[in-house]
């Protein structure tokens, strides 16, 4: 399977404090920052930590590993979007919730059950941002590329 | 210094002129209209009114100058469709406090029309524009129904609970000659509806409007001057959570709700048998849910069933969004403005859908997508 993203789909646009972040996708990393005070990880990035204000915090790669938490399946026409479309809250292994797409499954109620195991995958939207979208768990480690957006 | 429950009441309260579509009137006219029609309901001048809230970063000196009034107390506070809420609360304080005499509280959108409205353009660079906005939400009814599917499957609501929040408001709005839609529905009509956002359907989703509305505030002592019965501020509460719907903490629960609710009944001095009536911002049908578990109304997972036992619809214990919400009455895109207006009226005595011998209304309201909340409590007594 191929990865192609639709064109006219929004594209992040790094800011200092998540130029990492972002960094991390490219190379296939999903990068999360934790807590020097309570040892949590925690997402968006920022260089101090929510929970504590401690300017001590360190990057670390996730396993990537992540469950589906809530979603919507919209049935409207959007740039760079062909509905229906799941747009989802997945929460990361290591604690840290964040939005992505679901790829490599159709984009049903039946397909994606609350609390399914999903995996990252990095797409690129061109040679300087990939998405961490996330797909249904498999036995493999996570791909960098190789996912279509479509539900054949 | 505390808030003296009911040191200040809304002596005027009015909405446009029009409402729905009303194309002959930029967003600044319909706010102007609604003011001059609650100037006209308090009987005053804009030379009156020394203090002014009007949503948005650098509007409330367009307001002023458009209107003739040089306030020395200006807010504009701007956290979404409950800014309203804040700006009845900070009033309130600042009332208290000698800051102002007579405040005007403005809202003016032309939500369906889109004549000289703000612009939001999508930021790339901003932490909704990079960890949101890739994944393809477009506008409120693709992000705020988000949680929702967690909390149905969480305490067993289903599609045809929050289907039932929809018919039952257009009960209410089959009472209000002033609202948009009043035809009724049943559940069917709602689940087969036109999909948006699976598990929301068309008529989950709230109207789009062109309209506005103003209040005025001043000290309970000078309420007796003033030609229409007062309501008073008995309470208040405020507080956001987050500018990003991904980020909340509980998709089942609204952290700002369960802060701003208890301020505000703590600082009422009133219990939940004391409430006659509810209004609760729906700009989506499940957030008469989250708002009636989180004030503490109903026990965790339980307010589906509570609204499909008609406790909230007309002959209830508890009417709830009176004028048919932002479901069937009307809503520009910031509908808290006309929620505050329906508590007025009904413990004014002059709503349409009037309920009887209404002493306290709780009006609740949210701001983006559960990212802010105000919470008003009116009375129509002033507590001796």
């Amino acid at each position: 399977m191929q990865i192609t993203l639709e064109p006219g789909r929004p594209k992040p646009q790094p800011t200092p404090e998540t130029r990492h972040f972002w960094d991390g996708t490219k190379d296939g990393k999903l990068l999360l920052q934790r807590c020097g005070d309570t040892g949590r990880a925690y997402f968006p990035p920022r260089p101090f930590s929510p929970y504590t204000g401690t300017r001590n915090v360190s990057v670390f790669e996730a396993s990537g590993r992540a469950t589906l938490l809530s979603y919507v399946i919209h049935h409207r026409p959007v740039p760079g979007f062909t509905p229906p479309y799941a747009i989802a809250v997945v929460e990361l292994e290591e604690g840290p919730r964040m939005m992505t797409n679901i790829v490599g499954c159709p984009q049903t109620p039946e397909a994606l059950p609350l609390d399914m195991a999903l995996e990252v995958v990095f797409v690129p939207m061109d040679d300087s941002i990939s998405l961490p979208l996330f797909r249904p768990a498999t036995d493999a480690p996570a791909a960098r590329v190789g996912v279509s957006m479509g539900v054949e | 210094m505390s808030y003296i429950p009911g040191s200040v009441a809304v002596v005027g309260a009015a909405e446009t002129t029009d409402l729905g579509a009303v194309p002959n009137l930029s967003e600044i006219g319909l706010a102007a209209d609604a003011a001059l029609n609650a100037m006209a309901d308090a009987g005053l001048k804009p030379g009156d009114i020394d203090g002014i809230a009007w949503v948005g970063a650098m509007r409330p000196q367009l307001l002023a100058q458009y209107l003739g009034i040089t306030p020395r107390w200006v807010d504009g506070t701007s956290v979404g469709g409950c800014s309203f809420m804040l700006h009845v609360r900070h009033a309130a304080a600042a009332i208290a406090a000698g800051y102002c005499n007579t405040v005007l509280i403005c809202h003016g959108e032309s939500g369906k029309s889109r004549i000289a409205g703000a612009q939001r353009p999508a930021e790339p660079a901003t932490l909704n524009g990079q960890f949101e906005a890739p994944f393809g939400p477009f506008g409120p009814p693709t992000l705020f129904p988000i949680p929702v599917l967690r909390y149905m499957k969480t305490y067993g609501v289903t599609e045809e609970m929050l289907a039932t929040v929809a018919v039952v408001q257009r009960e209410w709005a089959g009472k209000n000659p002033r609202a948009m839609f009043r035809d009724p529905i049943s559940v069917d009509d709602v689940l087969n509806s036109r999909m948006i956002a699976w598990p929301f359907r068309i008529l989950m989703c709230c109207l789009v409007t062109d309209g506005g509305g103003a209040l005025i505030l001043t000290s309970a002592d000078r309420a007796k001057d003033f030609p229409g019965k007062p309501a008073y501020i008995l309470g208040s509460g405020e507080s956001v959570e987050t500018g990003m719907i991904s980020q909340m903490e509980d998709f089942t629960s609204s952290r700002a709700f369960r802060v701003a609710g208890p301020e505000a009944f703590k600082m009422a001095g009133i219990k939940h048998a004391d409430v006659d009536h509810l209004m609760i911002y729906d700009a989506f049908a499940h957030l008469p849910l989250y708002g009636l578990e989180d004030l503490g109304f109903v026990p965790k997972g339980e307010a589906g069933r509570y609204i499909m036992d008609r406790n909230t619809a007309p002959g209830g214990v508890l009417p709830m969004n009176t004028n048919g919400g932002g479901l069937s009455y009307t809503h520009t895109g910031m509908y808290g403005m006309f929620a505050l207006q329906e508590s007025v009226r009904q413990v004014r005595g002059i709503a349409p859908a009037q309920v009887p011998d209404v002493n306290v209304s709780v009006c609740h309201g949210v701001g983006g997508m559960f990212g802010a909340s105000g919470t008003i409590i009116f009375g129509r007594d002033r507590p001796s």
